[in-house]
Protein backbone atom coordinates (compact mmCIF):
# COMPACT_ATOMS: atom_id res chain seq x y z
CA UNK A 1 0.00 0.00 0.00
CA UNK A 2 2.73 2.35 0.75
CA UNK A 3 5.96 2.44 -0.67
CA UNK A 4 8.50 0.42 1.48
CA UNK A 5 7.33 -0.59 4.61
CA UNK A 6 9.96 -0.57 6.95
CA UNK A 7 8.69 -1.46 9.99
CA UNK A 8 6.21 -3.89 10.79
CA UNK A 9 3.36 -3.05 13.51
CA UNK A 10 4.30 -6.01 15.97
CA UNK A 11 8.19 -4.52 15.82
CA UNK A 12 6.87 -0.72 16.21
CA UNK A 13 4.76 -2.40 19.12
CA UNK A 14 7.54 -4.43 20.58
CA UNK A 15 10.44 -1.20 20.39
CA UNK A 16 7.82 0.87 21.61
CA UNK A 17 6.88 -1.25 24.56
CA UNK A 18 10.44 -1.71 24.97
CA UNK A 19 11.44 1.77 25.39
CA UNK A 20 7.77 2.04 27.86
CA UNK A 21 9.65 -0.42 30.10
CA UNK A 22 12.88 1.16 30.11
CA UNK A 23 11.78 5.07 30.89
CA UNK A 24 9.22 3.49 33.76
CA UNK A 25 11.44 0.78 34.93
CA UNK A 26 14.98 2.47 34.54
CA UNK A 27 14.67 6.40 34.10
CA UNK A 28 11.76 7.13 36.42
CA UNK A 29 14.56 6.62 38.91
CA UNK A 30 16.41 9.85 37.74
CA UNK A 31 12.87 12.12 37.76
CA UNK A 32 12.68 15.27 39.51
CA UNK A 33 11.51 14.50 42.64
CA UNK A 34 10.27 18.28 42.98
CA UNK A 35 6.72 19.12 43.09
CA UNK A 36 4.38 19.06 40.34
CA UNK A 37 3.19 22.44 38.62
CA UNK A 38 -0.19 22.03 40.49
CA UNK A 39 1.25 20.46 43.86
CA UNK A 40 3.82 23.88 43.79
CA UNK A 41 0.74 26.10 43.10
CA UNK A 42 -1.38 24.56 46.10
CA UNK A 43 1.79 25.54 48.33
CA UNK A 44 2.53 28.83 46.62
CA UNK A 45 -0.97 30.00 47.13
CA UNK A 46 -1.36 27.97 50.38
CA UNK A 47 -4.39 25.48 49.46
CA UNK A 48 -2.10 22.22 49.56
CA UNK A 49 -3.51 21.36 53.38
CA UNK A 50 -6.96 20.63 51.59
CA UNK A 51 -5.58 17.62 50.24
CA UNK A 52 -6.32 14.27 52.08
CA UNK A 53 -5.43 11.12 52.32
CA UNK A 54 -5.18 8.82 49.72
CA UNK A 55 -7.93 6.30 49.93
CA UNK A 56 -5.45 4.11 48.32
CA UNK A 57 -2.30 5.03 49.57
CA UNK A 58 -1.99 0.91 51.43
CA UNK A 59 -2.10 -0.42 47.74
CA UNK A 60 1.42 -2.66 47.39
CA UNK A 61 2.68 -0.26 45.22
CA UNK A 62 1.17 3.01 46.42
CA UNK A 63 3.51 6.28 45.39
CA UNK A 64 5.10 4.06 42.33
CA UNK A 65 7.38 2.30 45.35
CA UNK A 66 6.93 -1.97 46.33
CA UNK A 67 5.97 -2.31 49.43
CA UNK A 68 8.76 -4.60 51.35
CA UNK A 69 11.65 -3.84 48.69
CA UNK A 70 13.87 -1.43 50.58
CA UNK A 71 16.31 -0.21 47.60
CA UNK A 72 14.43 2.74 45.96
CA UNK A 73 16.15 2.01 42.28
CA UNK A 74 14.45 -1.64 42.43
CA UNK A 75 11.46 -0.24 44.55
CA UNK A 76 10.32 1.92 41.66
CA UNK A 77 11.35 0.40 39.05
CA UNK A 78 9.61 -2.54 39.57
CA UNK A 79 6.50 -0.57 40.50
CA UNK A 80 6.83 1.29 36.68
CA UNK A 81 6.89 -2.26 35.18
CA UNK A 82 3.86 -3.10 37.08
CA UNK A 83 2.27 -0.79 35.95
CA UNK A 84 3.18 -0.74 32.77
CA UNK A 85 1.80 -4.49 32.36
CA UNK A 86 -1.33 -2.95 34.18
CA UNK A 87 -2.33 -0.47 32.50
CA UNK A 88 -1.05 -2.94 28.97
CA UNK A 89 -3.62 -5.44 29.46
CA UNK A 90 -6.33 -2.72 29.88
CA UNK A 91 -5.74 -1.28 27.04
CA UNK A 92 -4.77 -3.75 24.32
CA UNK A 93 -7.41 -5.50 25.61
CA UNK A 94 -10.59 -2.90 25.26
CA UNK A 95 -9.06 -2.13 21.88
CA UNK A 96 -9.14 -5.26 20.45
CA UNK A 97 -12.65 -5.47 21.77
CA UNK A 98 -13.52 -2.38 20.02
CA UNK A 99 -11.80 -2.52 17.13
CA UNK A 100 -13.49 -2.96 13.66
CA UNK A 101 -13.12 -6.38 12.30
CA UNK A 102 -11.44 -6.58 9.09
CA UNK A 103 -13.66 -9.66 7.86
CA UNK A 104 -17.20 -8.87 7.19
CA UNK A 105 -18.43 -11.84 8.64
CA UNK B 1 -1.44 17.88 37.45
CA UNK B 2 -3.08 14.32 39.01
CA UNK B 3 -5.97 16.33 41.41
CA UNK B 4 -6.01 14.83 44.76
CA UNK B 5 -8.73 14.05 47.38
CA UNK B 6 -10.13 16.99 49.09
CA UNK B 7 -9.10 20.04 46.73
CA UNK B 8 -12.65 20.02 45.66
CA UNK B 9 -15.82 19.63 47.54
CA UNK B 10 -18.41 17.25 46.85
CA UNK B 11 -20.44 18.34 44.62
CA UNK B 12 -17.88 19.36 42.14
CA UNK B 13 -16.19 16.26 41.96
CA UNK B 14 -19.36 14.48 41.55
CA UNK B 15 -20.27 17.01 38.49
CA UNK B 16 -17.08 16.03 37.01
CA UNK B 17 -17.40 11.99 37.70
CA UNK B 18 -20.74 12.88 35.44
CA UNK B 19 -18.89 14.58 33.05
CA UNK B 20 -16.04 11.73 32.54
CA UNK B 21 -18.57 8.69 32.90
CA UNK B 22 -20.86 10.67 29.93
CA UNK B 23 -17.31 11.45 28.28
CA UNK B 24 -15.85 8.07 28.40
CA UNK B 25 -19.43 6.28 27.05
CA UNK B 26 -19.47 8.58 24.08
CA UNK B 27 -15.48 7.48 23.47
CA UNK B 28 -16.11 3.94 24.21
CA UNK B 29 -18.57 4.90 20.79
CA UNK B 30 -16.83 6.24 18.97
CA UNK B 31 -13.26 4.87 19.04
CA UNK B 32 -15.15 2.00 17.17
CA UNK B 33 -15.01 4.09 14.06
CA UNK B 34 -10.84 5.00 15.20
CA UNK B 35 -9.55 1.48 15.64
CA UNK B 36 -9.25 -1.65 13.65
CA UNK B 37 -7.17 -4.55 13.07
CA UNK B 38 -4.13 -2.77 12.21
CA UNK B 39 -4.57 0.30 14.87
CA UNK B 40 -5.20 -1.46 18.04
CA UNK B 41 -2.55 -2.24 19.27
CA UNK B 42 -1.19 1.33 18.73
CA UNK B 43 -3.92 2.43 21.38
CA UNK B 44 -2.35 -0.16 23.68
CA UNK B 45 0.99 1.08 23.11
CA UNK B 46 -0.25 4.72 23.57
CA UNK B 47 -1.65 3.87 26.92
CA UNK B 48 1.63 1.88 28.01
CA UNK B 49 4.25 5.18 27.10
CA UNK B 50 1.80 7.78 28.09
CA UNK B 51 2.01 5.62 31.76
CA UNK B 52 5.71 5.41 31.74
CA UNK B 53 6.39 9.05 30.87
CA UNK B 54 4.16 10.01 33.53
CA UNK B 55 6.74 8.91 35.85
CA UNK B 56 9.11 11.00 34.58
CA UNK B 57 9.04 14.47 35.91
CA UNK B 58 11.34 16.94 34.49
CA UNK B 59 12.44 20.37 36.16
CA UNK B 60 11.34 23.27 35.18
CA UNK B 61 13.13 26.05 37.72
CA UNK B 62 12.36 27.49 41.11
CA UNK B 63 11.74 24.19 42.56
CA UNK B 64 9.18 22.89 40.07
CA UNK B 65 8.80 19.67 38.35
CA UNK B 66 6.30 18.73 35.51
CA UNK B 67 5.59 15.86 33.44
CA UNK B 68 3.69 14.69 30.01
CA UNK B 69 -0.04 14.59 29.91
CA UNK B 70 0.00 13.22 26.87
CA UNK B 71 -3.39 13.87 25.72
CA UNK B 72 -2.40 15.64 22.49
CA UNK B 73 0.21 13.30 21.65
CA UNK B 74 -2.29 10.36 21.94
CA UNK B 75 -5.54 11.91 20.47
CA UNK B 76 -3.07 12.75 17.38
CA UNK B 77 -1.94 9.04 17.12
CA UNK B 78 -5.18 7.07 17.48
CA UNK B 79 -7.31 9.40 17.37
CA UNK B 80 -9.29 11.42 20.13
CA UNK B 81 -11.77 8.91 21.00
CA UNK B 82 -9.33 6.21 21.71
CA UNK B 83 -7.04 9.06 23.49
CA UNK B 84 -10.16 9.38 25.84
CA UNK B 85 -10.18 5.88 26.35
CA UNK B 86 -6.18 5.51 26.98
CA UNK B 87 -5.70 8.30 29.34
CA UNK B 88 -8.97 7.32 31.04
CA UNK B 89 -7.02 3.44 31.82
CA UNK B 90 -4.04 5.47 32.86
CA UNK B 91 -5.95 7.22 35.15
CA UNK B 92 -7.32 4.67 36.68
CA UNK B 93 -4.60 2.55 37.45
CA UNK B 94 -2.77 5.45 38.79
CA UNK B 95 -5.66 6.36 41.45
CA UNK B 96 -6.46 3.02 42.29
CA UNK B 97 -2.94 0.58 42.42
CA UNK B 98 -0.75 4.01 42.91
CA UNK B 99 -2.56 6.87 44.96
CA UNK B 100 -1.62 8.78 42.70
CA UNK B 101 -4.59 11.34 41.59
CA UNK B 102 -7.47 10.78 44.02
CA UNK B 103 -10.47 8.63 44.01
CA UNK B 104 -13.46 10.65 45.25
CA UNK B 105 -10.86 12.88 42.06
CA UNK B 106 -10.75 10.67 39.99
CA UNK B 107 -14.03 12.05 37.77
CA UNK B 108 -12.13 15.37 37.89
CA UNK B 109 -9.10 13.60 35.96
CA UNK B 110 -10.51 12.05 33.64
CA UNK B 111 -12.11 15.46 32.69
CA UNK B 112 -8.96 17.51 32.96
CA UNK B 113 -6.47 15.15 31.11
CA UNK B 114 -8.86 12.65 29.05
CA UNK B 115 -11.10 15.49 27.67
CA UNK B 116 -9.77 18.72 27.82
CA UNK B 117 -6.60 17.96 27.19
CA UNK B 118 -7.49 15.24 24.60
CA UNK B 119 -9.89 17.68 23.00
CA UNK B 120 -8.73 21.08 23.34
CA UNK B 121 -5.26 19.51 22.15
CA UNK B 122 -7.08 17.77 19.10
CA UNK B 123 -8.89 20.77 18.29
CA UNK B 124 -5.71 23.18 18.35
CA UNK B 125 -4.09 20.10 16.51
CA UNK B 126 -6.81 20.51 13.63
CA UNK B 127 -6.39 24.20 13.21
CA UNK B 128 -2.44 24.03 13.19
CA UNK B 129 -2.25 20.95 10.53
CA UNK B 130 -4.88 22.95 8.62
CA UNK B 131 -2.68 25.98 8.35
CA UNK B 132 0.44 23.76 7.71
CA UNK B 133 1.45 22.56 4.37
CA UNK B 134 -0.58 19.55 3.74
CA UNK B 135 2.12 16.98 4.30
CA UNK B 136 2.52 14.28 6.40
CA UNK B 137 6.11 16.42 7.97
CA UNK B 138 3.41 18.77 9.42
CA UNK B 139 1.95 16.54 11.78
CA UNK B 140 4.78 16.37 14.14
CA UNK B 141 4.51 20.28 14.39
CA UNK B 142 0.96 20.45 14.95
CA UNK B 143 0.70 17.96 17.01
CA UNK B 144 4.00 18.88 19.23
CA UNK B 145 1.88 22.83 19.18
CA UNK B 146 -1.45 21.17 20.13
CA UNK B 147 0.75 19.20 23.26
CA UNK B 148 1.77 23.07 24.12
CA UNK B 149 -1.26 24.66 23.61
CA UNK B 150 -3.35 21.63 25.83
CA UNK B 151 -1.45 21.64 29.42
CA UNK B 152 -2.17 25.61 30.02
CA UNK B 153 -5.60 24.67 28.76
CA UNK B 154 -6.01 21.97 30.86
CA UNK B 155 -4.31 24.11 34.32
CA UNK B 156 -6.89 26.97 33.35
CA UNK B 157 -10.06 24.33 33.48
CA UNK B 158 -8.48 23.04 36.78
CA UNK B 159 -8.71 26.79 37.82
CA UNK B 160 -12.27 27.28 36.73
CA UNK B 161 -13.48 23.81 38.70
CA UNK B 162 -11.83 25.21 42.04
CA UNK B 163 -13.24 28.63 41.47
CA UNK B 164 -16.71 26.56 41.77
CA UNK B 165 -15.83 23.72 43.98
CA UNK B 166 -12.35 24.58 45.40
CA UNK B 167 -11.77 24.10 49.30
CA UNK B 168 -9.93 27.25 49.91
CA UNK B 169 -10.96 30.96 49.38
CA UNK B 170 -8.55 31.46 46.38
CA UNK B 171 -9.10 34.24 44.15
CA UNK B 172 -9.68 32.99 40.59
CA UNK B 173 -7.84 34.95 38.88
CA UNK B 174 -4.53 34.68 41.09
CA UNK B 175 -5.18 30.90 40.95
CA UNK B 176 -6.15 30.97 37.12
CA UNK B 177 -2.57 33.33 36.25
CA UNK B 178 -0.34 30.83 38.25
CA UNK B 179 -1.65 27.35 36.81
CA UNK B 180 -1.75 28.65 33.44
CA UNK B 181 2.09 30.41 34.16
CA UNK B 182 3.84 27.19 35.19
CA UNK B 183 2.02 24.97 33.19
CA UNK B 184 2.96 27.14 29.93
CA UNK B 185 6.59 26.16 31.12
CA UNK B 186 5.64 22.34 31.34
CA UNK B 187 3.47 22.69 28.29
CA UNK B 188 7.35 23.22 26.59
CA UNK B 189 8.52 19.88 27.99
CA UNK B 190 5.06 18.20 26.49
CA UNK B 191 5.34 19.60 23.32
CA UNK B 192 9.05 18.35 22.88
CA UNK B 193 8.05 14.93 24.21
CA UNK B 194 4.82 14.61 22.05
CA UNK B 195 7.49 16.38 18.59
CA UNK B 196 10.11 13.27 18.98
CA UNK B 197 7.07 10.34 19.93
CA UNK B 198 4.46 11.44 16.77
CA UNK B 199 7.63 12.39 14.96
CA UNK B 200 9.42 8.60 14.91
CA UNK B 201 6.19 7.06 14.72
CA UNK B 202 5.07 8.92 11.37
CA UNK B 203 8.67 8.51 9.94
CA UNK B 204 8.16 4.99 10.61
CA UNK B 205 4.97 4.04 9.63
CA UNK B 206 2.76 6.91 9.07
CA UNK B 207 -0.14 4.62 7.88
CA UNK B 208 -0.94 4.22 11.85
CA UNK B 209 -1.27 7.86 12.67
CA UNK B 210 -4.64 8.94 12.79
CA UNK B 211 -3.68 12.51 12.56
CA UNK B 212 -2.36 11.80 9.44
CA UNK B 213 -5.29 10.18 7.52
CA UNK B 214 -6.07 11.75 4.24
CA UNK B 215 -2.21 13.45 4.09
CA UNK B 216 -0.92 10.15 3.22
CA UNK B 217 -3.08 9.63 0.45
CA UNK B 218 -2.23 13.09 -1.14
CA UNK B 219 1.66 11.99 -0.72
CA UNK B 220 1.85 8.61 -2.63
CA UNK B 221 -0.66 10.29 -5.38
CA UNK B 222 2.70 12.97 -5.77
CA UNK B 223 5.11 10.26 -5.53
CA UNK B 224 3.43 7.79 -8.47
CA UNK B 225 3.40 11.35 -10.49
CA UNK B 226 6.72 11.66 -10.27
CA UNK B 227 7.64 8.25 -10.70
CA UNK B 228 5.43 7.92 -13.99
CA UNK B 229 7.33 11.02 -15.61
Amino acid sequence: MTPARHLSTRSLIVIGLALSAALAGVLSFYASSHPDGLEFVARTLGFEHTAADHATGSSPVADYAVQGVDNARLSGGLAGLIGIVLVGLVMFALARLLRRRSNDA
Amino acid sequence: MHVPDGFLDAPTSAATAVVAAVGVAAALRGARRELDDRTAPLAGLVAVFVFAAQMLNFPVGAGTSGHLIGGALAAVLVGPFTATLALTVVLLIQALAFADGGLSALGTNVTLMGLVAVWGGYAVFLLARAILPKRVASVPIAAAVSAFVSVPLTALAFAFLFSVGGQAPIEFSTLAATMVGWHTLIGLGEGAITFLAVGAITATRPDLVFGAHGLLTARELEIRTAASV
